[in-house]
């Protein structure tokens, strides 16, 4: 149970919170490259776990991480580990005196913490296994209020709640380092951002977003399908300047029915500027565009250095672009160009992701990321279905679930090749975007599972075509 | 509208083949300050068309003496790099519209957002 490394390369501990747990390694991973460090775990090493020893990290690199993620809560610098009270023991009495020393100086002030997975301890244990740790050669007082060195006895009672042993799993002792972001995914909820939409993503999973992409400070970070801004508003957090398209004018422009119970229209100021203001972030905003994610706006050129998005999977909004029915009628006549509405027309979503991957391959930076969902029909996914590009390389694939027969999983891309004239045409010679091709499959089957009723209404609506 | 997504926008009007630079009209133009930032403005300049980045601004009655072409060793001149911050990010357009150079086809910017859709015979 020796810890291998000595003072050059010390082991860090990273207590993780146990919710988003598939999207924790991509995010962890992610913040490490920024630091420029591989993700080097101990051997063992159980992603499930919500404690990780990471190897070969400077405490630098760990607090910087700290910044960032908000799946991990906080950072130990593990001074011992094992699966009994005397294999913690011997680990701690092998870590080096040099490494403890400057933390249990006499004229210093410490605590320490008992932390319990799956499990709640009395008051009178916590004291007594705080009292089994006075073989440490601590002489500083402690200092419960505001001690200037904070220590944690972290104990694994596994993951059954409704299995939970007499005695932990495994125990770790180390000193407390820095706490993750997880307070922000309250600071910064939907429920009290200015400006919200009925499809606005909760903060937890725009911020892992984010962090997936590697959105950094003075970076320039793009979303195709804007909506509220939610993603913006993360990516802002992080230091990057934001801009954004969509194709509702009323969204963008935040006019029309509000999206919160008990309001019934959108108060003026209501738009994803006066979102970021809420933050402090305006300095970060660059413009958002009314425009249709599927026609070529911008200049042929590597412009971004993150693309981070939510397509519309046409469940919650409609999937749309511009364009004609043959069928058409009569075109609205009444209006002038500036509030003119184009007809939109259905957006299949095989078409959606075809068009968002040639457009990070020909938009992002060498080294960029594109990060969107992927709606899934649970049944009938299989690897093979995630959309690729011969300029993309596929990072992470995380899944959240949505229902039983239904899940989004989140895609991260790198770009690591600038686009030539061949790639052009590859996909159409892909059969991964088959199950995505013709008639928005993926629509018709996640509304398979509902109740007779409710299915015919929707055949009703949806036959009148893409709205 | 901010100056720097003016110089990445380009027209998409259908058979379009010199669609950039969009000529801007502008009804109402606003400076707004933002927070200077060196690194961001030193990132972006080599992502910039120069000359039509300096056509817009000057436009706009916002040139602040930019040279027609880049200088040399912009990333340690404040004083530049300060220039095309306020071109960039500070000055917006708040009304008027966007023209293609090629098709005459007019995209309305209102309350600062520029409207790109196309009508279905344009596109």
């Amino acid at each position: 149970m020796a810890l291998h490394c000595g003072r050059s390369c010390r082991q860090y501990l990273l207590h993780l919170a146990h919710d988003h747990v598939d999207f924790r390694l991509p995010e962890i991973k992610a913040l490490l490259s920024l630091r420029g460090r591989q993700f080097d775990p101990s051997e063992n090493f159980q992603e499930r776990s919500p404690f990780w020893r990471l190897n070969g990290l400077s405490e630098d690199d760990a607090r910087s991480i700290m910044k960032r993620t908000v799946c991990g809560k906080s950072v130990f610098e593990l001074w011992g580990h094992g699966a009994t009270q005397t294999e913690l023991k011997t680990s701690l009495l092998e870590y080096p005196a040099e490494n403890m020393a400057p933390y249990l100086k006499q004229e210093s002030t410490y605590k320490i913490n008992v932390y319990t997975f799956n499990k709640t301890l009395l008051f009178k244990d916590r004291i007594e296994k705080i009292d089994a740790l006075d073989f440490l050669p601590f002489e500083g007082k402690v200092n419960l209020k505001d001690p200037d060195h904070v220590f944690c006895l972290l104990e694994d009672y596994g993951s059954d709640p409704n299995d939970i042993p007499e005695k932990p799993l495994y125990m770790y002792f180390g000193r407390w380092i820095a706490d993750g972001q997880r307070e922000l995914i309250r600071s910064y909820s939907v429920k009290k951002r200015h400006f919200i939409g009925n499809t606005s993503m909760d903060a937890g999973l725009s911020f892992i977003m984010a962090n997936h992409g590697r959105v950094k400070a003075h970076d320039l970070v793009y979303d195709p399908f804007v909506g509220t801004g939610s993603l913006l508003v993360a990516c802002s957090h992080f230091g990057a300047y934001v801009c954004g398209t969509d194709i509702d004018y009323n969204t963008i422009h935040g006019i029309g029915k509000a999206s919160r119970k008990n309001q019934k229209w959108r108060g003026p100021d209501e738009n994803i500027r006066a979102n970021l203001r809420q933050y402090g972030k305006e300095h970060l905003y660059v413009d958002v565009l009314v425009s249709d994610a599927s026609k070529p706006v911008w200049r042929k050129e590597a412009l971004f250095d993150a693309i981070i998005t939510d397509p519309p999977y046409g469940i919650r909004e409609s999937t749309r672009r511009t364009g004609s029915h043959k069928d058409i009628t009569k075109p609205p006549d009444d209006f002038s160009g500036e509030s003119h509405v184009p007809v939109s027309m259905a957006y299949h979503l095989s078409d959606i992701f075809t068009d968002l991957l040639k457009f990070a391959a020909q938009h992002l930076v060498l080294g960029g990321r594109l990060v969107y969902w992927l709606p899934v029909y649970r049944p009938e996914y299989c690897e093979e279905m995630v959309p690729m590009h011969p300029c993309l390389t596929l990072i992470s694939n995380c899944e959240q679930t949505l229902s039983s027969h239904t899940s989004r999983r989140l895609i991260t891309m790198e770009k690591t090749k600038e686009p030539e004239e061949t790639d052009a045409l590859a996909h159409l010679a892909d059969p991964r975007f088959r199950p995505y091709q013709g008639h928005n499959s993926f629509r018709e089957k996640y509304f398979s599972g509902l109740t007779k009723k409710s299915s015919r209404e929707h055949s009703k609506t949806s036959s009148d075509g893409g709205e | 509208m901010k100056l720097l997504t003016h110089n990445i926008l380009t027209s998409h009007v259908k058979g379009v083949t010199k669609g950039y630079p969009l000529l801007i009209k502008a009804t109402e133009v606003r400076v707004n300050e933002v927070e200077f930032n060196p690194q961001f403005v030193s990132r972006m300049i080599p992502k910039l068309e120069w000359s039509a980045l300096v056509q817009a601004a000057e436009g706009l009655g916002h040139l602040q003496d930019l040279p027609s072409s880049l200088i040399q060793d912009y990333e340690n001149n404040e004083e530049f790099l300060r220039k095309v911050h306020r071109v960039l990010l500070e000055v917006e357009v708040i009304e008027g519209c966007l023209q293609c150079p090629e098709s005459g086809r007019e995209f309305p910017i209102s309350r600062g957002v520029p409207n790109m859709l196309l009508n279905e015979d344009d596109s």
